[in-house]
């Protein structure tokens, strides 16, 4: 009885594992779990540019006071401006903001501390200083989820590591990142189907007392790694590598395309230095 | 979880920034010094190691589970210049791939983990390892040590950042209680699991484990 369960347990584990299989089959999958491939502005736009933009708007909006409520309603429709032009999903951008979850925990507990003023919430006495904190840490937090989501939607891995070398990020960083992302679904999947010779001798981890075979398993993926990088290493120098890797240098972007990308960081600028002068 | 965007203000995010971005600079050219040519490959796939590793859930009680950070573990087995490089790369990526951690954190978040974390650990390995006697189970047990300090060194880290510019009313020491002692906690876990992972790898690859190589052994030739 106990055999049939087993072997019906790994069957189901099998077409578990045939249904991961064909998810994968995309190349980069890990990697570009959050792409979406449309033809838009924002995508046909080259990462650098990009980048920047989303780096400005990001700093200007944690730059702004929390009590400047309206600003963040601009910031607010300014980024959502924008992920409709890319034509990503509404409903994708919220559901992925959800990655937010755990400062939001912390940003709760925050009217129950603080000093000076205090304002009755249906049961509660919150402190007015801690609701403002709060509030200016869920609505910049989100913010710059939502822009950074933007972004990872709009571009590929490859691209953003192209943009960030572009961005002077030091070679061989860029290289670690390139490989990390040529080699992540490989030793993901080299993970999972530790996972699956695991599951189909009958090992279900339910405690601490299973550490020991996790961490075995963390450590012969150590030594898998590790021997793979050497292969590639030296598949490399057989093929003539120095430390660099070849590439062409792209041709100079255009004003326009500047301008294009930075018609959001612009836009929150604006209604940043509106609001100064209104309140000076 | 990492630091979002809007927690900690604009300047003290620059000053870790350009704190991070030395302790990079170091790495790198301690890097090159140590794996020459072969950095780029091996800190790659030890980047992509530490991201799958962080994955595997390790079961505590009840339904919930934890896993491993990584900073320790990484500086004991590839040392503590690939490590920081490695960590700092799939942080860099978590905040521009997966919107996780703000990319106007990202220093502060690299600081944390890959330079304190990583060093911090690093640190107290080396002085375990000067303490106990040189055989291979001290060597765990040092790795134990490291990563039970790497995961609240990088809380303080934080609670340092959180003193200097965090628009929060939560007073520092009980910022400073509540994530030293939680991260105590977890810094429990990262030391088994730290520990039972580098013994795995010392049982078969000995050679490979960056923290025990260290000591020159020399080829005996039996006759």
């Amino acid at each position: 009885m106990r055999f049939l369960a087993v072997y019906s347990y790994c069957f189901v584990v099998r077409t578990l594992k045939i249904k991961v299989e064909t998810r994968h089959h995309h190349g980069h999958d890990v990697g570009e779990r959050l792409y979406i491939h449309r033809h838009s502005v924002v995508h046909s736009l080259p990462a650098h540019p990009k980048i920047i933009a989303a780096l400005l708007f990001i700093f200007t909006v944690v730059a702004t006071p929390i009590t400047w409520w309206f600003n963040f309603l601009g910031y607010f429709v300014l980024i959502v401006a924008v992920a409709i032009t890319a034509k990503i999903p509404l409903k994708t951008l919220f559901t992925r903001a959800l990655i937010e979850i755990p400062f939001v925990f912390f940003a709760i507990l925050m009217p129950f501390f603080g000093k000076g003023e205090v304002v009755s919430v249906g049961p509660f006495d919150l402190y007015q200083e801690g609701l403002i904190a709060a509030a200016g840490i869920l609505i910049k937090g989100t913010l710059g989820v939502l822009t950074a989501i933007t972004l990872s939607t709009s571009t590929t891995a490859r691209e953003m590591l192209r943009g960030l070398e572009k961005l002077k990020l030091p070679t061989l960083m860029v290289q670690i990142a390139s490989f990390m992302l040529r080699y992540v679904n490989v030793v993901n999947d080299e993970m999972e189907r530790m996972k699956v010779a695991r599951e189909s001798r009958g090992f279900t981890a339910t405690g601490i007392q299973h550490w020991k075979v996790l961490a075995t398993a963390a450590g012969a993926l150590f030594i898998r790694s590790y021997e793979r990088g050497e292969r590639v290493h030296l598949a490399m120098l057989s093929r003539g590598y120095t430390g660099v890797l070849p590439h062409e240098e792209p041709p100079k972007l255009s004003k326009s395309i500047w301008f294009t990308a930075l018609v959001l960081p612009i836009s929150a600028l604006s209604i940043l230095a509106i609001s100064l002068g209104l309140n000076i | 979880m990492h630091i979002p965007d809007g927690f900690i203000d604009l300047p003290t995010s620059a000053i870790f920034a350009a704190a991070s971005a030395g302790a990079i600079t170091y790495s790198l050219v301690g890097a090159r010094k140590q794996l020459d040519e072969k950095s780029a490959p091996l800190a790659g796939l030890t980047a992509v190691f530490i991201f799958a590793v962080q994955m595997l859930n390790f079961p505590v009680a009840a339904g919930t589970s934890g896993h491993l950070l990584g900073g320790a573990l990484a500086a004991v087995l590839v040392g503590p210049y690939a490590a920081t490089l490695a960590l700092t790369v799939v942080l860099v990526m978590q905040g521009f791939l997966f919107a996780d951690g703000g990319l106007s954190a990202i220093g502060l978040n690299v600081f944390n983990m890959a330079v304190l974390g990583v060093w911090g650990g690093y640190a107290v390995f080396l002085l375990v390892r000067k303490i106990l006697p040189k055989n291979k189970s001290s060597i765990s047990i040092a790795a134990a040590t490291a990563g039970l300090i790497s995961v609240p060194i990088a809380a303080v880290g934080f609670v340092f950042q959180y003193s200097l510019g965090a628009t929060a009313t939560f007073s520092v020491s009980a910022v400073l209680g509540a994530m030293v002692g939680t991260h105590i906690l977890i810094g429990i876990g990262e030391a088994i699991i730290t520990a039972l992972t580098v013994s795995a790898v010392m049982a078969s690859r000995s050679d490979l484990v960056f923290g025990w190589k260290n000591k020159t052994s020399t080829l005996e030739i039996r006759s």
